[in-house]
């Protein structure tokens, strides 16, 4: 059980960065307003957890002109798409074994 | 306690995925019209076809139609046209309408790479049933019609509803079907475009639309 809580990443532990690292596994990369279009947060919401993904070497930040504006695009790295993985695996793990103590 | 929050965090991660790589607005009662109006239209090709005595509904081979009536030809060419503008226009509206009651946008990364995906394949068989026509293997058009359709939704289905990936199946199994039909190939086609869409939409307006509404 303490190996199972263990593998719960606590840098996952919140809404807006689990939403972030969710779209950023399912699409190449995703723009600061796509971002915060879908998770329905303010800018500096997802400017203080995109930096803390970043700190961690989850995610990669490109900055690039588009049509001369600035544009902000988010990436999930390889260690941070293995992170998430674990993470979900941890996720499933605790649920079956909760599922498993409620029904004996 | 601690569990619900996951449960939580697990279908938050769900709806993330799904709604950022997903088109989800996508409308069934359009394929139930897009399905009407396909039906229409080949009922009318049908009358029309019959009142000529040639092509598909004749009972001799019509792999290759000689003498071809340039007046037939055009008029087949309106209502396919027509059907195609009106099958779009009610799928783009019902979409549109279904898009803002999600509070999604209608033109937004998910429905771009829909329609490119959708497009792309579609319009590479469009062409090749021009060049059927070119040589006037005019019996190959509907099973062409209806694999290519097939196909483009397959693709498609990638980017929206999974189910859209069983009518690209039944579509192509038609056409292939169709294919040793050659004389029937108006039916198949009503039954492609006009039976398989009726069904599917009404499915899908079940599944996804009405106990929203």
């Amino acid at each position: 059980m303490k190996n199972i809580i263990s593998n719960i990443n606590k840098a996952f532990d919140h809404r807006i960065r689990l939403g972030i690292m969710s779209i950023l596994m399912v699409n190449e990369f995703a723009d600061f307003t796509t971002l915060k279009e879908l998770l329905g947060a303010t800018d500096g919401n997802i400017a203080s957890h995109t930096k803390a993904l970043e700190k961690q070497n989850y995610i990669k930040v490109e900055k690039s002109f588009i049509n001369r504006k600035p544009n902000t695009r988010y990436l999930a790295t390889d260690t941070g798409r293995k992170a998430f993985q674990e993470h979900l695996d941890a996720l499933e793990k605790l649920l079956n074994s909760g599922k498993n103590i409620n029904n004996s | 306690m601690e569990n619900k929050k996951y449960l939580n965090d697990l279908s938050e991660i769900r709806e993330m995925m799904n709604r950022s790589s997903r088109f989800i607005s996508l409308s069934g009662l359009a394929g139930v019209f897009a399905g009407i109006y396909a039906i229409i239209g080949a009922v009318l090709a049908n009358i029309l076809l019959s009142n000529h005595g040639s092509l598909y509904v004749s009972g001799d081979s019509s792999l290759n139609v000689d003498a071809e009536d340039p007046a037939l030809q055009s008029s087949l060419t309106v209502i396919a046209v027509v059907v195609l503008v009106l099958a779009v226009a009610t799928a783009i509206l019902l979409t549109t309408r279904k898009a803002k009651k999600n509070n999604q946008k209608i033109w937004d990364n998910t429905s771009k790479r829909l329609v490119i995906n959708f497009f792309a394949p579609l319009t590479a068989g469009g062409l090749f049933c021009l060049v059927l026509l070119q040589y006037e293997l005019v019996g190959l058009i509907a099973p062409a019609m209806l694999l290519f359709y097939g196909m483009a939704l397959i693709n498609a289905s990638k980017y929206t509803f999974n189910d859209l990936r069983s009518l690209g199946y039944a579509n192509v199994m038609l056409g292939l079907i169709a294919t040793q039909f050659i004389d029937y190939g108006l039916y198949f086609w009503a039954l492609g475009f006009g039976v398989f869409h009726i069904i599917y939409g009404g499915v899908m307006y079940n599944k996804y639309e009405r106990k929203k509404a």
